[in-house]
């Protein structure tokens, strides 16, 4: 096996036993690239040179013997994470241009912590979309099948997982956009609860939503990652000032005893067949591990793509008020004033599924409707969460699919928005509550497509998420197999 | 059943601050249709009294130190800027 096929604590072995370098590693990894990222497109920019640099410093820090929790690992970061210096473009033309001042939080951890930064990756434009379609830098391509999508919106960073063109790489997931393409591309990704890791230097989509986490190629690395990006930040109001566990200490415990509950409103007619076939699987796995499986019910699962598709949009119509050509960014050519270059720079600078996004938000926040669905989308999004708890006090987990189908061919539902939006059915849930989620690999399709089963659990029990995942990847055993590009 | 009209779409636009061609009024206006459509379902659940959410998660008072600390410097603040003066962001001219 190559060295950029090797997981986070593989290659950590090798780099404390002296059998590698954080240089040979890093070289490794962009010889992948060159021979795979022409065909996958993973990234929007790649960060080489500086990627090299930063390995030669990780070997001398391994060499006086300072090694820290990420030293000498390349790591790839979704295009959404401001990073000094470096274009972040959030996958749209309105920041094609765009060079941050600064490093977001999770950015700086990283670096703290001694990765070694690979590139941005591709991306839905403002992390709208479930397929990496919508990016004004083109499709990723799902590296199991290139006719197919990576999923999304962080598309980008699990394709690059997927394709070994990094070791890991950090997403953001507002409605699935971590844990959808993490199935879908067959890596684990894990959203944690909001307010766990910081969104400093995130650029924001729906505020009351959006999370930052990690996509890796197994359970051990998520939570090596976790313990990276996790914890209260003074620059984030809505970050929580809750102990952060070390993660590893909850791998391999096993979950003898665990209740796990599998809701009955997850399983409904428009799954895949194999989909539900390699859960069915996923939930004896669980019992042969020691857990009892129990139908648990969240009644309202019916309206939590309604929910989100009001609150999402009308919070990003907001937050997008921002990109107005003044400060930054894109701006058009010709004005004939300052509202027309408002105007010109906003319908050139966004793509068409922002536009559309925008277009719901205002219109579900202007005066008349408030009431009719942003406020009655918030009361319903009441009784979502008001689900969760019922349902965690009779389990310490539950199990779904993560996506109800495996990727889709590209351009299959790009004329529909609503089909497109159907498919974070499973995901969205746990932004609304707003719990923690992890999607792990659980098999393939006979055509070799990647799925993933989800775990979801009470807030801040992520360490929960990664018990039930690690005890599930020991007791399934799924082949790791490596995409044939 | 129409929800949304296509001079509501070219309200809620303007309003947005986005130019709309015919054709794509006619577009947005069948998908917001579609849309909003879709979103009647919620008139099926009865939240006669139910709290609507305004946190995510509950926190009160998120107070940090008042200290001093380094901010921008305009320089780096204007680095990004389509167009600026001195110290300022530059616009087409607003006032006569």
């Amino acid at each position: 096996m190559e060295l950029c096929g090797l997981t986070i604590h593989e290659l950590q072995e090798m780099l404390r036993a002296g059998q590698t370098t954080s240089a040979e590693i890093t070289a490794s990894v962009f010889e992948r690239i060159d021979a795979v990222e022409n065909r996958v497109r993973a990234y929007i920019t790649l960060m080489k040179e500086s990627a090299i640099a930063e390995a030669a410093r990780a070997d001398e820090v391994i060499r006086s013997g300072e090694m820290k929790a990420l030293t000498g690992i390349p790591v790839a970061l979704k295009d959404i994470f401001c990073t000094k210096g470096v274009r972040t473009t959030c996958g749209s033309r309105i920041l094609h241009n765009f060079i941050p001042p600064y490093d977001g939080t999770v950015v700086e951890k990283l670096r703290a912590a001694g990765a070694v930064i690979t590139g941005k990756t591709n991306m839905d434009e403002f992390a709208m979309g479930s397929s990496t379609e919508t990016s004004f830098f083109g499709v990723t391509r799902n590296p199991w099948d290139l006719a197919r999508i990576p999923g999304g919106s962080s598309g980008g960073s699990a394709a690059a997982v997927a394709a070994d063109e990094c070791i890991a790489s950090l997403g953001s997931d507002t409605g699935g956009s971590i844990r959808q393409p993490a199935a879908l591309c067959g890596v684990v990704g894990l959203k944690p609860t909001y307010g766990r890791v910081s969104r400093y230097g995130l650029i924001a989509f729906a505020s009351s939503l959006d999370q930052i986490g990690p996509f890796t190629k197994d359970v051990e690395d998520c939570a090596i990652l976790m313990n990276v990006i996790a914890g209260c930040d003074p620059r984030e109001s809505t970050s929580v000032p809750e102990d952060v566990p070390d993660y590893r200490t909850f791998l391999g415990r096993g979950i003898e005893g665990w209740r796990v509950g599998i809701p009955k409103e997850y399983f409904i007619d428009g799954i895949d067949p194999e989909v539900g076939a390699a859960i069915r699987e996923s939930i004896r796995v669980i019992e042969k591990a020691g857990a009892k499986c129990i139908e648990v019910s969240l009644p309202h699962t019916d309206y939590c793509v309604a929910v989100y598709y009001i609150v999402a949009p009308a919070e990003a119509s907001s937050n997008l008020a921002r990109y107005d050509g003044v400060k930054y960014g894109f701006r058009s050519e010709d004005n004939r004033d300052l509202l027309d270059m408002y105007k010109k720079t906003r319908s050139s600078g966004f793509g068409e599924e922002v536009k559309r996004r925008i277009m719901i938000g205002t219109y579900a926040l202007s005066s008349g409707y408030y009431d009719a669905y942003y406020r009655k989308a918030s009361q319903v999004r009441a009784l979502i969460k008001r689900d969760f708890e019922r349902a965690f006090a009779e389990c310490d987990c539950i199990l779904t699919p993560t996506s109800p189908t495996p990727a889709f061919k590209v351009g299959e539902k790009t004329d529909d928005p609503m089909q497109m939006y159907l498919s974070d059915i499973f995901t969205i849930s746990a932004n609304l509550a707003p719990i923690p989620g992890m999607s792990v690999p659980c098999g393939y399709t006979t055509s070799g497509l990647p799925i993933g089963v989800q775990f979801l659990a009470g807030h801040f029990q992520e360490g929960r998420l990664i018990q039930i995942a690690s005890a599930y990847e020991s007791q399934a055993k799924i082949e790791r197999r490596r995409p044939a590009l | 059943m129409e929800k949304i009209s296509k001079d509501e779409v070219a309200y809620v636009a303007n309003l947005a601050r986005l130019s709309l061609d015919g054709e794509a009024v006619v577009r947005f206006t069948t998908q917001l249709n579609d849309i909003l459509l879709y979103m009647d379902k919620l008139g099926q659940v009865d939240t006669t009294g139910v709290e609507p959410v305004s946190h995510a998660i509950a926190r009160k008072n998120a107070f940090r130190p008042d200290t001093i600390a380094a901010s921008l410097p305009i320089e780096a603040s204007l680095a990004n800027a389509p167009d600026a003066r001195g110290s300022c962001f530059q616009v087409p001219k607003v006032i006569e």
